[in-house]
């Protein structure tokens, strides 16, 4: 069973037709992996099924309609995202994004502690004087605190030195052992580590969908994805 | 000595003065990125409710109806603010050259129906009597206006920060300020946040009206749209989106104007440009500038 359909889905951002007619399912407990070139639109596809691109076409979450929802409704039905530029909010401490990001009753800050214990430490501290690897685990927490149906996770290692990434790497696996996840990640070997699904971007279409078990093929990843087998 | 002091408590009176006027404009752009020319409007019907419950509800002035007066015009300024963001602005979201030319709209017709319905001509506003008193601090003879007015500009500071500081929705506003997509994308409906920047902007004109017809010695239509130029300057000074910027800039420009204009007679408004244009040359985003938007 599908948790996302997204179906024809244009967007057009400033006069040019980023998305043109997208169409991909994310299986249920599942982590699907949203992999192409810089530029063919894979971080456009997130925000438009987050409702903060708007688009045309069809995108059911859940069997719902959600194309011209408003974001925060869409969020509300169980949807986390974790923004390419972390995008927390500098000025607020780390304790007040948590506390602005928790819409359950009970968050769960028991699982985003123990996955990041560093941040137990700095919740006083404004979350703009963090590290880039402090901010996105902030980000991550962000969508780790409320019982979501899918998490929506936009190049989680960008820009992170690579004992960073490792251990940002080790907890989106520990997430997703129990979620349906759509994950745009440029870091191949993270992505044949968490994804059971891969779904590949060319000129704002989806040109292939399938296993991960392609992405042992050097000759797929570099016609596919334009780099070597691995690390990119 | 007592010309300095008289002076430089003047200016802060009229410091407070401009950061009731400005503070509401500030958080009103930093969230919702709309430029409210309409903000005028909002310190000109509070000042006409404040002239109401003076003279109409309560005719003999004492402390007591002059803060009922102040309330009053605070919460109907607050109340029209809501109105128009609620009818008006929340059809042109987005949509910035059209929300400023509507609210410049809103503004020309507030004041030709205040106009139509009280005249253009400046309206006495009652005060209790020992408004009219001053203190002596040292040598200086300070009107004790003056001090009404850091009082309750003082209060609301107080009031604004510790909701932004310490409540839900204030925590809300903050985040907004600083990226309002981003607080959508964490399933908030931000336009209860708007309404209630609105409401606290209208409430704080509205109270800033009231008072700013006590120091100009009248109520009248037009005086929204010459308070609203210095609550840009003051805006732009400190920053969109920041009260502290706000209270800041206001105490800069309302000294710096009173300290130009006795030591360089009419160039109180010349200073203040000279700083807006220093701030804006070397520091585009305010002072304490917080929006990214």
């Amino acid at each position: 069973m599908s948790s996302l359909e997204v179906k024809d889905l244009h967007v057009t951002i400033n006069g040019s037709h980023i998305l043109q007619g997208v169409n991909f399912l994310v299986p249920e407990n599942k982590v699907s992996a949203l992999l192409g070139r810089n530029g063919v639109g894979k971080s456009t596809t997130l925000k438009a099924i987050m409702g903060l691109n708007p688009g045309t076409g069809s995108i059911k979450f859940g069997g719902t309609e959600v194309v011209a929802m408003p974001t925060h409704k869409i969020v509300q039905m169980g949807m986390g995202y974790v923004p390419e530029d972390r995008e927390i909010f500098a000025s607020l401490t780390v304790k007040e994004n948590l506390s602005l990001a928790a819409r359950d009753e009970q968050p769960n800050y028991d699982l985003v502690y123990s996955l990041f214990p560093e941040l137990l430490t700095r919740t006083g501290q404004r979350a703009g004087t963090l590290s880039g690897g402090q901010q996105q685990m902030v980000a991550i927490s962000r969508a780790l605190l409320n019982k979501n149906k899918i998490l929506l996770i936009d190049e989680p290692t960008k820009g992170l030195a690579p004992k960073l990434v490792t251990e940002v790497a080790k907890s989106l696996a520990h997430v997703a052992d129990h979620s349906t996840m759509l994950i745009v990640e440029q870091n191949l070997a993270l992505v044949k580590a968490i994804a059971q699904n891969i779904i590949v971007m060319d000129q704002g279409k989806v040109v292939f969908e399938g296993g991960p078990e392609n992405l042992q093929d050097e000759s797929f990843v570099k016609s596919m994805l334009g780099v070597s087998g691995g690390h990119k | 000595m007592s010309t300095f002091l008289l002076i430089l408590i003047t200016g802060i009176g009229l410091g407070a003065l401009y950061f009731l006027v400005a503070s509401g404009l500030s958080l009103i752009y930093g969230l919702m990125g709309v430029l409210n020319f309409a903000h005028g409007a909002f310190l000109t019907i509070g000042a006409f409710t404040g002239l109401w419950i003076s003279t109409k509800v309560f005719p003999n002035p004492t402390t007591l109806t002059f803060i009922l007066s102040m309330l009053a015009g605070g919460v109907m300024a607050g109340l029209f603010a809501l109105l128009m963001e609620q009818l008006v602005i929340t059809r042109l979201y987005n949509r910035h050259i059209d929300q400023a030319l509507v609210t410049v709209g809103v503004s020309l017709v507030v004041t030709a129906l205040l106009g139509g319905w009280f005249g253009f001509d400046a309206q006495f506003l009652p005060t209790p009597l020992w408004f009219m008193n001053a203190v002596t601090i040292g040598d200086a003879i300070i009107p004790v206006d003056r001090f009404i007015y850091i009082a309750v500009a003082a209060i609301l500071l107080i009031a604004m920060l510790s909701i932004l500081r310490f409540t839900r929705i204030g925590l809300i506003i903050r985040a907004g300020v600083e990226n309002r997509a981003m607080v959508t994308a964490l399933g908030i409906n931000v336009r209860l946040a708007f309404s209630t920047v609105f409401f606290i902007g209208g409430f704080a004109a509205g109270v800033g009206g009231v008072l700013i017809s006590v120091f100009s010695y009248g109520v009248s239509p037009l005086m929204g749209g010459s308070w609203l130029i210095y609550g840009f300057i003051v805006v732009v000074v400190g920053g969109m989106g920041s009260i502290a910027g706000s209270a800041i800039a206001a105490m800069l420009i309302g000294i710096t104007n009173q300290f130009a204009n006795y030591y360089f007679t009419g160039l109180g408004d010349f200073v203040v440009v000279i700083i807006l244009a220093t701030v804006l040359l070397t520091k585009p985003s305010g002072l304490l500038g917080k929006v990214s938007h």
